[in-house]
């Protein structure tokens, strides 16, 4: 998560970010249009993107950035063009598009979102295609924000690409009843995301960030798409999220417990923003897994302190959300609502019944040993612990459970 | 762009009762402008395979895999994309597992 002062070469960075995200997916779209062939137009632009890291931090960011690089791209695509017979015909149409001013085309990136997220496509390989093509990442910097090598990267890209091309996988938006499948597949790959890169944070600065990209994905998504409310609930729920990220890591980088965070740090003013946005989405009486999770989540970031959370409200809601979703971990967590509700043992029995679908998930354990030091079974709650221990590699959730087994020993 | 869909059905099931056949041969009929080929095949208990081993052919009995899910009969479908394969393949009524390959076209274009 990026956060603190911000140095100028950060600052220059950050409006390089910004250019990226804004015209690698538009030129990507009208070169796929114009092209006719994903795999050309998408390597094509990163091409050229890679050109413009080159130089734009040498020479500044040229006025009209778009046109650079829609210049540059057109130079690079007629190159191209001519070393292929294939697409000889091309030639002429390209050399008179790409020249009318941008503002003047029509937003293709829904279709572009729709074709990197597509279900042929393996989820992973949904993931790298819209951050290079949509959001004008370069391959290090997916490999970076996955911990994979570059080469990993590139090759699933190569693949995927292929496979749009050879399948026949089409560039346009789904149309009627497959629309909502098609939707709900991009709020997955968003979601994957943003968790990804807000799960996986150090608060290490990087270049890019994959959880604010997410988020600027899915803002993306909800100009293209203004009637999806569940759309909405996810942006919303990433925004909550990231309001009070930077409470959520100690001067040392530990993970803070919601319980414990220090809620004066939590940005007030996009929390507001996030809820009435999530009021404009239920408005269209159309609910949802993610709306639902944006309104626990509301619930938590509205709480003047953790004594004053709305328990009774978030229990609520998650049985709508188990309803609609009835997974495992979803009931977890509806436990974990109910325990502030009606009590530790009536929580317990809960998260005892998924003793077979959730032993082999850390959190399971972690919350089992919660509530049996509440029980006063602290054997059992130190064997629970230990348990949750043995199951995650993620040091920060590693720190709090370490801390819980010291405190149990003091 | 031509695609084959292959159908699967799993080894161990007898062939789909009336009702469902009934269904099947009508998801023909609804697909038939679409559909330029195909056929419902033997169970893989008549199955041959010819195995060439180091260039030389050995002939044996049985399925090329040994697996519960096996073809069990394919269509060739002529559509616009791949969603319009996909969707004919959902609309599949038989059990299993429908595979969508797009084909490869020879010849000039």
């Amino acid at each position: 998560m990026r956060s603190g002062r911000r140095s100028t070469t950060a600052q220059a960075e950050d409006a390089l970010v910004q250019v990226f995200r804004e015209e690698a997916g538009r030129l990507t779209a009208r070169l796929v249009r114009i092209i006719g062939n994903f795999d050309v137009a998408e390597e094509i632009v990163q091409d050229t993107l890679l050109v413009a890291l080159e130089k734009w931090p040498k020479d500044g960011i040229p006025d009209r950035p778009a046109a650079w690089l829609a210049t540059a791209a057109k130079r690079r695509a007629i190159d191209h063009l001519r070393r292929d017979a294939r697409f000889r015909q091309k030639l002429e149409l390209l050399k008179q598009e790409l020249t009318t001013p941008e503002s003047e085309e029509p937003d293709d990136r829904l279709r572009l979102i729709f074709t990197c997220c597509h279900p042929a496509l393996s989820r992973e390989a949904q993931v790298a295609l819209t951050l290079r093509a949509v959001a004008g990442f370069t391959t290090p910097e997916i490999a970076r924000a996955f911990l994979t090598t570059e080469s990993a990267i590139a090759q699933r890209i190569v693949r995927a690409r292929r496979k749009i091309v050879e399948a026949g996988i089409p560039y346009r938006v789904p149309e009627g009843q497959d629309l909502d499948e098609r939707v709900q597949e991009v709020l997955a790959v968003l979601y994957l995301m943003f968790n990804e890169g807000y799960l996986a944070s150090t608060g290490k600065p990087v270049r890019r960030d994959l959880a604010e990209d997410a988020e600027w994905l899915a803002g993306l998504v909800v100009r293209l798409l203004p009637a999806e409310p569940e759309a909405i609930g996810l942006l919303v729920l990433m925004r909550l999220h990231l309001a009070r990220a930077d409470a959520r890591l100690d001067a040392a980088g530990d993970l803070v417990l919601l319980r414990d965070q220090d809620r004066s740090r939590w940005k007030r003013d996009l929390i507001a923003g996030a809820i009435g946005l999530l009021e404009q989405a239920g408005a269209m009486r159309r609910p949802g897994p993610y709306q639902l999770q944006a309104a626990i989540a509301a619930c938590h970031a509205e709480a003047a302190s953790w004594e004053a959370t709305d328990w009774p409200q978030i229990l609520l809601l998650y049985d709508a959300l188990v309803r609609l979703l009835p997974t495992p971990v979803v009931r977890l967590n509806r436990a974990v609502a109910l325990r502030h509700v009606q009590g530790a043992a009536e929580a317990l029995a809960e998260v005892d019944a998924l003793a077979g679908e959730l032993a082999g998930y850390h959190l399971f354990h972690a919350t089992r040993a919660e509530l049996l030091i509440e029980l006063g079974a602290a054997e059992k709650s130190r064997a629970a612990s230990a348990r949750a221990l043995e199951l995650t590699t993620n040091p920060a959730e590693r720190a709090v459970l370490e801390r819980r087994l010291a405190e149990l020993d003091a | 762009m031509k695609y084959v869909l292959m159908f699967t059905g799993s080894q161990d099931d007898p062939s789909p009762s009336p009702e469902v056949y009934g269904r099947i041969m009508e998801w023909f009929q609804t697909n038939g402008s679409k559909i330029v080929g195909g056929e419902e095949l033997q169970g893989t208990s008549t199955a041959t395979t010819v195995r060439f081993k180091d260039g030389k052919p050995v002939v044996t009995d049985g399925p090329f895999i040994e697996t519960k899910e096996v073809i069990s009969g394919y269509a060739e479908v002529e559509v616009a994309d791949l969603d319009e394969a996909i969707a004919l393949a959902k609309g599949w009524p038989g059990q299993g597992a429908v595979e969508i390959r797009p084909t490869i076209h020879h010849g000039p274009s």
